[in-house]
This record gives C-alpha cells, sequence and structure tokens, in this order.
C-alpha cells in the first residue's frame, strides 16, 4: 500500500488514545474537545486551505514513493489538464456545471437533512425520458416544441424520481439513504432496457438522431456548450435565493434542523418533505436532459457517470451554498482534468484521480472538525484558549 | 433434478456468498451505530490486495504453497479492508465527519486505489490471473464433494469460503445475542449515551466495530475474485455494485446475521433469475426483458425496507443511533 494510507493510524492511535485516557482520568483530562460557538470567516478559510495544503502534501508523497516522479512537476502539469487549451477549458467548463447541476439538486434535499443518495438514478430518469422523446418525436415535432416538451419530460421524470421515497419517508419514516440507492439501479436497469432497444441489431447506440441531428443544443455564442453552462448558472444563482429568501426555503432549514421544531412551528413537514425532494429529483431530471442534448446527444447507464455521488459530496462540503458548491466542484473537476493529464503524461492512469480526490476529500471532511469544535489541553493555571 | 435448475442454485451459492460477507461486515458495524457506505470501496481494497499479495507470492517464489498463498492473500486483503476502516472510523469517530459522505469519499477512494495499482499489474493485458491462488481458493472437499450426485453438486461444490461465511454468520449472531461484549456493542449503536452512563467505552467499542466489519466484508472481495472470478483481476465496476447489494442485504436481512445466510442466496438467485429461469421455464425472452429483470434483487430489497417501516416492529428497525455521531457534551 501507498505511504499516505500508513500515516493514518499513527494519529488515529494517538488520537484515540488521548481520548480514553481523557475520560477515565479523575483529574483534568489532558485533552477536551467541546464545541464552537462560532469560527470567523477567516478561520473557516485559514482551515480550508490549510486542509486542502495537508492533502496536497499526502498526494506529494503518495506520487512520489509510488511513482517516482516529482511532484512540483507532476502538480504544474495539472494546470494544462483544465488551462492546457480552449477546447481543454471548454471540456472543463462542462464537466464542471455537469457536477455542479447535481450538486445544485441535492442542496435542499440535504438541507433538509434528507439523504438523497439517488441523484444518479434521476439524472438517468430524465436523461432516458429526454432521449425517447427525441428518438421517437423527434420527426413529428416541430424543434420549438420539441425542447419544452423533453425540458418538461425531463423535470417529471427526476421529480417522481425523487418523490417516490420521499412519500414513503414522509408517510412511514422509510430509510430514505437506503431507498434513493435502490433507485439508482432501476432506473439503471430501465436504461438499459432502453438503449438494449434503441440500438436494435447494432453493437453499440451511437449518437442519436445522428443524421438530422433533431433534439440537439445548437451552438451559442460560438460554444458548443454554452447552454448546459448558461442554465446551470442560472439554476445556481435561482437554489441560492430559493434556499435564502423564500418561504419554502426557511421552511427546508427548519425541517432540517428539528422536525419537532417544525411540527410545533406549525409547518407541515410530510408536504415539505415531499415538495423538496420533487424539486430536487426535477433539477437531476433537468441535468438528465441537459446532459443527453447538450453533452452527449446520447444515453447510457454511465450517463451520470458517478456524478451523482461525488456532488454529494460537494452539496455537504459546501454546507448548501451554491456559490461555495461551484467552487468545490471546480476544484474537483480541475483535480480530475489535471489527473488525466498526468496519466497521459506520464503513463500513468486515470485511477490516480480517484486517489487523489479521495485523499482531498478526507482532509477536508477532517477539517471540519477543527472549524466545529476546539481543543483545550490542559494547563498548570486556571484556563487556556487554543 | 432439472440441470439448469442445478447450474442455477451453483451459480446463486458463490454469488451469495459475495455479498455475505460484506453484508455480515456492515451488520457489525451498523450494531454499533456506523452507517458505512463506504463498503464497495473497502470490498475493493481487500479484493485487490488479497490478490496482489497471492500474484507476487507465486511470481516470485520457486514452488509456492497453497496453504501458504491462502494465508497470505487472506491476511494481507483483512489488513487492508481494515484500514480502510480505520480511514473511516478516525474521521468519522474521533473527527466527527459525517459518516455518509465519508464512506462515499472511501468508496471512490478504495475504487481508485484498487484500480491504479492494478494497472500496474495488468501492465497492459485486458486481465491478469493467479491460478495458483483460485484454484487453493476453489478447492472442493475432497470425497463429499463426489459421493452423493446432486447434493454433492448443489452443497458440496465450492471453495471453503462459502462455509467459512456460513460458520462466520453463526458465531456473529451468538456474539452480538449472548454475549456481554456483543449486547454492549449493540447498545452503543441503539443508545451510546446510555451505554456511556454504563461504563462502555462508545468510542473503543464503534473502533473495533468499524474495523472488523470493514476486515469482514473486505473478505468478499478477496473471494469474488480469487473464487467467484476464478483468481482474475481486471478493471471492472463490478466490486462497487456488489458492494451496494451487500449494503442492501443488510436491510433485508433486518440486520440480523442468520438472515444474511439465506438472504444472500435468495439475492444471488434472483441475480442469476434473468439467464436461468426463462430457460427452466423453456421460453426464451429478448435480451432487454433480461435488463428489466435484474432490477429485482433492488425492488425486492425496497419492498422490505418498506415493509419493515410500516410494520414498525421494534425488533427490526435499524440501530436506533444509525448514521450519527456520538458527542459526549452534546447530549
Amino acid at each position: 500500500m501507498s505511504s499516505d494510507i500508513s500515516k493514518k493510524p499513527e494519529t488515529v492511535n494517538n488520537a484515540a488514545k488521548s481520548q480514553t485516557t481523557g475520560n477515565t482520568a479523575a483529574k483534568e483530562p489532558f485533552l477536551r474537545i467541546a464545541k464552537k460557538d462560532t469560527t470567523s470567516l477567516k478561520n473557516k478559510i485559514l482551515i480550508r486551505a490549510l486542509s486542502i495544503l495537508f492533502a496536497l502534501v499526502l498526494d506529494a508523497l503518495f506520487i512520489f514513493f509510488v511513482t517516482g516522479l516529482n511532484p512540483f512537476a507532476v502538480y504544474g502539469k495539472m494546470f494544462a489538464g483544465t488551462f492546457g487549451s480552449s477546447i481543454r477549458f471548454s471540456w472543463a467548463m462542462r464537466d464542471l456545471v455537469s457536477l455542479l447541476c447535481i450538486g445544485v439538486a441535492l442542496a435542499p434535499a440535504f438541507k433538509m437533512k434528507f439523504w438523497n443518495i439517488g441523484a444518479e438514478g434521476q439524472v438517468l430518469m430524465g436523461g432516458l425520458i429526454t432521449s425517447l422523446i427525441m428518438v421517437y418525436f423527434g420527426q413529428s415535432m416541430p424543434t420549438w416544441l420539441l425542447f419544452p416538451v423533453m425540458f418538461l419530460a425531463s423535470i417529471l421524470g427526476g421529480a417522481l424520481w425523487g418523490f417516490i421515497p420521499a412519500f414513503f419517508k414522509a408517510k412511514w419514516k422509510t430509510n430514505e439513504t437506503l431507498f434513493t440507492l435502490m433507485m439508482n439501479y432501476i432506473a439503471i436497469s430501465f436504461v438499459a432496457c432502453a438503449v438494449n432497444i434503441l440500438r436494435g441489431q447494432a453493437s453499440s447506440l451511437g449518437k442519436l438522431n445522428m443524421s438530422t441531428k433533431i433534439g440537439w443544443f445548437p451552438m451559442f455564442l460560438g460554444q458548443r456548450y454554452n447552454i448546459n453552462i448558461l442554465i446551470v448558472v442560472l439554476l445556481t444563482f435561482g437554489m441560492f435565493f430559493y434556499l435564502k429568501y423564500t418561504k419554502h426555503g426557511y421552511e427546508i432549514a427548519v425541517v432540517g434542523e428539528s422536525e419537532n421544531t417544525a411540527k410545533y412551528a406549525g409547518i407541515n413537514v410530510s408536504k415539505v418533505i415531499m415538495r423538496t425532494m420533487a424539486i430536487s429529483g426535477a433539477i437531476c431530471g433537468l441535468c438528465g436532459f441537459l446532459l443527453v442534448c447538450g453533452r452527449d446527444q446520447t444515453i447510457s447507464t454511465s450517463t451520470a457517470g458517478g456524478n451523482g455521488f461525488t456532488a454529494i459530496i460537494v452539496a455537504w462540503l459546501a454546507k448548501f451554498n451554491t456559490f461555495y458548491m461551484a467552487l468545490i466542484a471546480f476544484l474537483l473537476t480541475f483535480l480530475s482534468k489535471g489527473a488525466g493529464e498526468i496519466a497521459s503524461a506520464y503513463g500513468l492512469n486515470d485511477f490516480a484521480a480517484s486517489i487523489i480526490e479521495g485523499i482531498i476529500l478526507f482532509c477536508i471532511l477532517g477539517s471540519e472538525f477543527f472549524i466545529n469544535y476546539k481543543m483545550i489541553f490542559r494547563q498548570k493555571d486556571k484556563k487556556g484558549e487554543n | 433434478m432439472d440441470s439448469s435448475l442445478i447450474a442455477w442454485i451453483i451459480r446463486a451459492i458463490p454469488f451469495g456468498t459475495i455479498i455475505m460477507y460484506g453484508a455480515m461486515g456492515e451488520i457489525m458495524t451498523e450494531k454499533a451505530g456506523n452507517l458505512n457506505l463506504g463498503v464497495p470501496g473497502i470490498m475493493y481494497l481487500g479484493g485487490f490486495a488479497g490478490f496482489a499479495s497471492a500474484f507476487f507470492y507465486e511470481n516470485s517464489v520457486a514452488d509456492p504453497n497453497k496453504f501458504l498463498c491462502i494465508l497470505i492473500s487472506l491476511t494481507c486483503c483483512i489488513l487492508a479492508s481494515m484500514l480502510g476502516g480505520l480511514i473511516f472510523s478516525f474521521l468519522t469517530i474521533t473527527l466527527r465527519a459525517n459518516q455518509n459522505v465519508t464512506g462515499l469519499a472511501l468508496t471512490t477512494f478504495g475504487m481508485g486505489v484498487a484500480n491504479f495499482f492494478g494497472v500496474f499489474i495488468l501492465n497492459g493485458k485486458s486481465y491478469s490471473a493467479a491460478p495458483l491462488a483460485n484454484s487453493a481458493y476453489s478447492a472442493k472437499i475432497p470425497g463429499l464433494s463426489t459421493s452423493f450426485g446432486v447434493v454433492s453438486e448443489t452443497l458440496f461444490s465450492y471453495g471453503f469460503l462459502v462455509y467459512v461465511a456460513i460458520v462466520i454468520a453463526v458465531i456473529l449472531h451468538l456474539f452480538l445475542n449472548r454475549t456481554r461484549v456483543g449486547l454492549n456493542l449493540r447498545a452503543v449503536g441503539e443508545n451510546p449515551a446510555t451505554a456511556d452512563a454504563a461504563g462502555i467505552n462508545v468510542t473503543r467499542y464503534k473502533y473495533l466495530a468499524t474495523c472488523v466489519g470493514a476486515g469482514l466484508s473486505g473478505i468478499g472481495g478477496l473471494y469474488y475474485v480469487l473464487d467467484y472470478n476464478r483468481g482474475i483481476w481486471a478493471t471492472t465496476g463490478q466490486i462497487e455494485a456488489l458492494g451496494w447489494l451487500a449494503v442492501a442485504l443488510v436491510i433485508f436481512t433486518t440486520w440480523r446475521p442468520l438472515n444474511a445466510i439465506w438472504g444472500a442466496y435468495l439475492f444471488g438467485t434472483l441475480y442469476w433469475l434473468y439467464q436461468f429461469l426463462p430457460s427452466l421455464l423453456g421460453f426464451t425472452v429478448a435480451s432487454y426483458v433480461t435488463d428489466l429483470i435484474q432490477m429485482v434483487p433492488y425492488v425486492v430489497t425496497i419492498i422490505v425496507l418498506i415493509v419493515t417501516s410500516l410494520r414498525k416492529k421494534k425488533e427490526n428497525q435499524p440501530p436506533a443511533h444509525l448514521g450519527l455521531a456520538y458527542f459526549r457534551e452534546e447530549r
């Protein structure tokens, strides 16, 4: 195994030991942990920056010990993945908005503490419906009608996929984490079936409507992906205001904090849960529409490509602020593009991206602790602050 | 007995065994209140570590010994999986990070590590194999596996890990229900504050349960690579899907290890339904229908999930503190 993993256990043991000794000691424990009331923005940024720096050091060690390459040269190379050329930048932006769109969709659900692990399936359902309409109604419908129909249908598909688990959660408290997870596989099954039918005798399903290009997003302002980018930017702003300045957003926040408080305040919790998940699913469905019309022009079981899971991490780390989400999504996209670049330059493979990403996520997740809690060490005189 | 029915059973039981290991590890973890969604990642880590160690042992020793091969690969597998569990434990228990998110990150990480290093072993080929380890793991019980006809064929034609899984399930059942340590563990998962007040070291229990659970889950990955997949390592997403299925199985069993035995085999049967049922009933279905049939295990899991939440029987519910971090000062 790599060196960076073996580093962790030491810290674990130390931390665990200091805690256990702390719990049993009769005198004031060596290390106490207390919740912080507030953390200034400056400290928050500092802690996050330090955690990313720490992760980069771990990654550098990993790169050095496993591949023997100079980490600085490798990191330098990473920039080329996103900023190397205008086409690369455009690809990076395309992937960024694909991820961000799902993150934005998950924001309201997660703020409500509803663990929607089913974004992958909701995206697929939206994409599936879009592509079916594209293929079967593309010829008979005028373009001005086709796009709105696909748009609405994909939203409905995603919303339905999000609504089903929410309904059971609201009525009978069925565990939503596992329910939504299972829904992914049912969606995958539907997509596999549809792809099988659509491709007919061909070995694979190429681009849909290849000859006519019906239902493909046109170039907009000279760029292929500008429509996707524009819509996601609008969604990012829209969701920010929805969560922050509307009654719905407030209700979501209250339900997320405490269901009992919400009930006491006269909020219809079931209704909020179902409505919010329908919205969350709808935006995921919309993402499927954007992926099919604006990016892939086809559908497959990997259309969502794991973004449904990555977006969960994005939404959580950003604490449901859609603008932070854009930042984190950028960071992750930058990393995976960079890792791809390293991979081709040094003859490694793309999975390096997953490792680097994993380490960075672990560090950022761990750093939350230092934002929310303070450690108080035992001191000779009365009180000390840390 | 019909030959395709036998073939079906022979496919279903090994398949069930993979997810049975994953699920038993996760039951152990969840009983301590930790919802570890990193099971797929852990199974990747375990499967890869087991394969890689067996691969190197086979290729570097002149006269490799089967028993040593099993010992080495099993040890490496469990250690690697436990390391995965340790990362999860440290982040969620000591640093109180969110369990769902950490688990998902662990899945990404484990998959990345396994496939990244896997490419070095593949060395340009589309797959690489550890034939000795495979023959060691899939060795049948001499005598029993041939002498009773159909019974031998369906019950005794598997590698030893299939039977070990059943034994572990029984032990885990006794451990969780009959021993003091096991009951303490469940108390930690149900109500850590009460457990803490009763003098149980919550942190230690959570750490141990998660790490041991991860070690168990990892064996599922090892079994998949070295026995089920005939000792072949290739870059696929198969283990991830199996890992999620193991998580589903945990719910299906309503957190009871004994249910995991028949539940796992049922899942195996359902998984292979698309291939064997049509031929058993004597008709052929279009390939797009088989795509649809593949959703059956997941639909069944959802139904179980709904039914248990509808019936609200206390003993069928998830551990009350599942997925929540425990912080003494926040009670």
